[in-house]
């Protein structure tokens, strides 16, 4: 157990984060993920106050569809990534534990007089259930199927009585869901997951924060306070695709004019021979210059490799750079390689 | 936590066992238990003559990453190939199919220097 954004956290389970990862790619992993915030946004004027405070296109969702997105400051350094739900009458938004109230305070410092703000986050449990059997494990035990519920959208459903918003999303690479249901059935809808998935024949399992971490990274996935953070641009970061330049939202400015001067450093992936590359590790070129930097790295259970995330100058920025990560104070061997190195399951 | 009678102990965890006239060198249950799953493993060459103290290698896990110690000084007469391929094995076989590297003792007087496995057990019960 660790402290983890102010929560009390398994790294991983007697199982072992490797195996933890490797079941999560097979079967079915359970991650209890309750310390992320939900907030809920309503009243006449959130429509348009919702589009204007995230980065990504919104004016198009309407029930049951969801999308990811970042929430950015002035000068477009990233405040969050967020998951934001059109629901008939308001907007859920998913959040970092984190930056859950730095979220909010955010939000409330911008709302108009006709736009309310609730945090949901107490009341409201949060349970990810991912994996190729995800669906599978989840239409046994649901009064409506998801298999019916297209990916990034949501829809309500009950598993044994308990009233749940199922969210065809996650932070895996898998297919698989995010649960919301109210905070005093956690125990019981955890262990009803684990006991059905026992007697169905589906290997379902609880799965930690190191491996949650793993198949994160290894599906080209940010970590907020890592490849993206306040004091780093979705245009170095490479998530312009989430930016909506086409409506007004904080930071466009100063992201165009990124844009328009070019990154001065651009987040690579980076795979290392002889060791195992971790935050903080420095990235030399070939003559020994420092060029740049981890943000996280690891090995990567599933494509079985030691790679990490970098910043480095842009003019090095090319696939198939060969570069060195220095290694306890060894430079090892190391390349540049494309991300994700594991396509999810939504891009195949 | 399992400690192997035939072995003796560094403090750091490593282990030298009696192996024919040859030692073998590992890292103990407890070591691997406290590391977590080990990812990677990186080891000597055969022929190397390394002494007691120095480091032999690297050891890392998803969370951790340390060196490696000799208990005792002595020549590398083999490594162990299976643990670079697959370093899991460090975490299920410490003792058995775990172990790091073979070692050619240069002085017989170190091993009876190292923690026993009753005085090593006290060592970690203490930590």
């Amino acid at each position: 157990m660790a402290p983890f954004a102010g929560y009390d956290m398994p790294i991983n389970y007697p199982t072992g984060a490797v195996e933890e990862h490797l079941i999560t790619r097979r079967a079915v992993g359970l991650f209890d993920i309750d310390h992320m915030g939900q907030l809920e946004i309503s009243g006449p004027g959130a429509d348009a106050f919702v589009a204007r405070m995230v980065s990504a296109k919104v004016s198009d969702l309407a029930p049951p569809m969801a999308r990811y997105s970042l929430l950015l400051d002035e000068p477009g350094g990233v405040i969050d990534d967020l998951f934001v739900y059109r629901f008939p009458n308001s907007w859920w938004i998913v959040v970092n534990a984190s930056n859950r109230f730095t979220d909010l305070e955010w939000f409330r410092a911008h709302a108009p007089s006709d736009v309310t703000i609730v945090d949901r986050s107490d009341d409201t449990y949060m349970i990810a259930v991912q994996g190729p059997k995800a669906i599978e494990l989840i239409d046994a035990v649901s009064d409506t199927p998801v298999s019916a519920i297209q990916r990034f959208c949501w829809g309500n459903i009950h598993i044994a009585g308990v009233p749940v918003l199922f969210g065809r999303t996650g932070y895996t690479g898998e297919d698989g869901g995010e649960l919301f249901f109210p905070a005093d059935r956690a125990i019981f809808l955890w262990e009803h997951l684990l006991e059905r998935g026992l007697a169905l024949g589906i290997e379902t399992k609880p799965i930690g924060l190191a491996a949650r971490d793993s198949l994160r990274f290894e599906a080209g996935m940010p970590l907020h306070g890592h490849e993206i953070s306040r004091e780093i641009n979705p245009i170095e970061a490479g998530f312009k695709w989430a930016c909506d330049f086409e409506k007004e939202f904080i930071g466009r400015e100063a992201l165009l004019a990124i844009i328009e001067r070019g990154a001065d450093r651009k987040l690579v992936g980076v795979e290392v021979f002889g060791g195992v590359p971790r935050e903080g590790y420095e990235i030399a070129a070939p003559g020994g210059d420092v060029i740049g930097k981890c943000v996280a790295g690891m090995f990567c259970p599933s494509v079985k490799k030691y790679a990490a995330n970098a910043f480095v100058r842009p003019e090095f920025a090319k696939s198939g750079t060969e570069v060195a990560v220095i290694i306890r104070g060894q430079p090892r061997n190391a390349v540049l390689v494309k991300r994700p190195l594991y396509v999810p399951a939504y891009r195949r | 936590m399992a400690i192997d009678a035939s072995a003796r102990y560094l403090e750091s965890h490593e282990y030298a066992k009696p192996a024919g006239s040859d030692m073998l060198i590992g890292i103990s249950d407890h070591a691997q238990a406290e590391l977590g799953d080990v990812v990677f493993v990186e080891l000597p060459s055969v022929g190397k003559e390394l002494a007691k103290g120095s480091t032999f290698g690297t050891i890392e896990s998803v969370k951790a990453a340390s060196d490696l110690y000799m208990p005792i000084s002595g020549k590398i007469v083999e490594v162990n190939e299976a643990v670079k391929g697959d370093p899991s094995l460090v975490n299920k076989d410490c003792y058995g199919q775990g172990w790091l590297i073979r070692v050619s003792p240069s002085n017989s007087a170190e091993f009876s220097s190292l923690l026993d496995a009753k005085a090593y057990g006290k060592a970690i019960g203490e930590e």
